[in-house]
């Protein structure tokens, strides 16, 4: 007998397994949890709703941004540099399981919170910020950022792969913050000195908050050349997970 | 003669200039329980990680059900438990079981594994609450749940209590007889001789010695004698053949090539000698014989 590779019958059950699993590992672990879905929604009703009652909406697409970057960068990175430590792929490996199964799942997981973080915000926008938006716009908001996600998860899953399970979170705070700052996830760009606005297009959380703020209505341009951006970022990060997954073949002993 | 479940064919890996395994090769016949042994860093895990496709054979040839390791691990064939694995640990026992159960074609019954790993009560705990020995046998029942033809167990009475470690032996027993064959990696050479019909010795990446338990005894001439003595340790090293003197409570426990020639002197030297036993080589004293051997003629190259 030639062994053959899984059905897809068996496939999709094997999915459907990890992203259960990967939902319940990501919100039973209260250092990822409390954070991921704390933060941005008490910042965003701190300095969008009370602070900046009047650009409650262009916040809100902005905040939300910086809250699906974090799921999306600590559920992979942190994540997966701490179960490569605890040997969770070794033993995956050893068994017939689709290795797309567990990027799905961990994107699903990732994908979730990113959904209760933008809801909660849009909630908080529309009754406490009287932030308006059609129907389409809500929906649009809550897809354009969750399908925005790809390259940080991407980026997330390239230093997981990388960083060591202490590293790990050092790092990818020291990759966010700033990243999420010189965005202008928290202060809008127009407000940088010039230099500093030269930077931001050269940074994928930028590109995904002006899709997010051309949803909202907020920008009039191409929202193409942002797509076309995140993209480009998605592809450049894929060679960082590459390079991450010969590393860590390479150091299986 | 069946063809072999598994075939080694002068498998050589290195780690950079570094050798792991240097020109191995062995067969391991289906329903057997095959033990590897070998001192730390005789290459054990390196083989194991071949032979799970886990990394790349740089030399040399392995077949695994007449497949290479990779099309054996797709085809779920096998079930592996790793001392260098383990699992997400937050979830818990049920979520891990039913999460493996979905990876193989013909899962195990959940309710069957539970029990066969005594489990019971523990379904609902995460796994990062479980003591040792309760995490070793989650991982023996994640091994189980494909119903595998090879299982490959590395180290897997480690942190066990005593019960818990017999009753291992007894699904491993219970499995061979079934027809599964075990490639067991262990430090226990009391758990080799017991369950395994074919022993394999690694040392310092090589096959030292291959066969049953009591063919690898025979090939050292070594015969243990037991017994109350006056004499002291240097006395007794100076007795002729004498290769080794260790206390056992109130005994001591000598080694010797020529039990005669040893037994003849020390009732010379010793008119009280008493309770005397004479037996031959466990596999532990055959084991430790084989690899000081090798490790001497080494240093001495």
């Amino acid at each position: 007998m030639t062994p053959n590779s899984m059905p897809m019958r068996r496939r999709l059950v094997s999915y459907a397994h990890f992203m259960h699993c990967q939902w319940l590992n990501l919100l039973r672990v209260p250092a990822y949890s409390i954070p991921t879905l704390l933060f941005p929604i008490m910042f965003y009703a701190f300095f969008g709703i009370l602070m900046n009652p009047g650009a409650a909406s262009y916040l809100l697409a902005t905040f939300a941004t910086f809250g699906v970057l974090g799921a999306a960068l600590f559920a992979f990175g942190v994540g997966i540099a701490t179960e490569r430590a605890q040997g969770w792929y070794t033993l995956i490996r050893a068994t017939p399981a689709p290795l797309p199964g567990i990027v799905i799942g961990k994107w699903f997981g990732a994908a979730l919170f990113s959904s209760v973080i933008v809801v909660s915000m849009c909630a908080i926008a529309a009754f406490l910020g009287d932030v308006r938006l059609e129907q389409v716009q809500w929906w649009g908001l809550l897809a354009v950022l969750i399908a925005g996600t790809l390259p940080f998860c991407l980026l997330g899953l390239g230093l997981g792969l990388m960083l060591s399970p202490n590293a790990a979170p050092a790092v990818i705070n020291i990759v966010y913050l700033p990243m999420a700052f010189l965005s202008g996830l928290w202060v809008p760009v127009s407000q940088f000195p010039g230099w500093l606005q030269a930077l931001a297009p050269w940074l994928p959380p930028y590109h995904l908050a002006e899709l997010a703020l051309h949803v909202i209505g907020a920008r009039a341009g191409d929202p193409w050349v942002n797509v076309l951006a995140l993209l480009m970022f998605s592809l450049a990060f894929s060679v960082l997970v590459m390079i991450g997954w010969r590393r860590m073949l390479a150091m299986t002993k | 003669m069946h063809e072999p479940l598994i075939r080694i064919d002068n498998v050589t890996h290195h780690y950079g200039k570094k050798p792991a395994l240097d020109s191995v090769s062995f067969e391991m016949q289906s329903g057997q329980v095959t033990a590897l042994l070998g001192p730390n860093g005789a290459g054990k895990s390196t083989l194991i990680h071949l032979l799970l496709g886990l990394i790349p054979v740089q030399s040399g040839e392995i077949e695994v059900m007449g497949h290479s390791p990779s099309a054996a691990s797709r085809a779920g064939q096998w079930g592996a438990m790793l001392q260098s694995s383990g699992v997400q640990d937050t979830l818990t026992v049920i979520e891990l079981l039913y999460l493996f159960a979905s990876l193989y074609p013909q899962p195990a019954s959940i309710d069957a594994l539970i029990e066969q790993a005594r489990l019971e009560g523990l379904e609902r705990t995460r796994f990062e609450r479980l003591s040792g020995g309760q995490k070793q046998r989650v991982m023996f029942a994640l091994a189980l749940v494909g119903q595998p033809r090879l299982l490959i167990l590395d180290e897997p009475t480690t942190g066990l209590d005593p019960a818990a470690r017999r009753g291992l032996w007894d699904v491993i027993s219970q499995r061979r007889s079934e027809g599964v064959s075990v490639l067991l990696c262990t430090h226990y050479l009391d758990e080799a001789e017991k369950l395994a019909d074919k022993v394999v010795v690694l040392n310092h990446g090589r096959v030292l010695a291959e066969g049953s338990s009591d063919s690898i005894k025979a090939r050292v001439p070594t015969t243990q004698i037991l017994a109350r003595s006056r004499l002291d340790q240097a006395s007794l090293l100076g007795l002729p053949a004498v290769q080794s003197v260790a206390q056992r409570d109130q005994r001591v426990l000598v080694l010797t090539s020529n039990a005669a020639a040893t037994l003849r002197a020390w009732l010379d030297a010793d008119a009280e000698l008493d309770e005397l036993e004479v037996k031959g080589a466990d596999l532990e004293s055959a084991f430790l014989n084989l690899t000081q051997d090798a490790n001497a003629t080494e240093l001495s190259s």
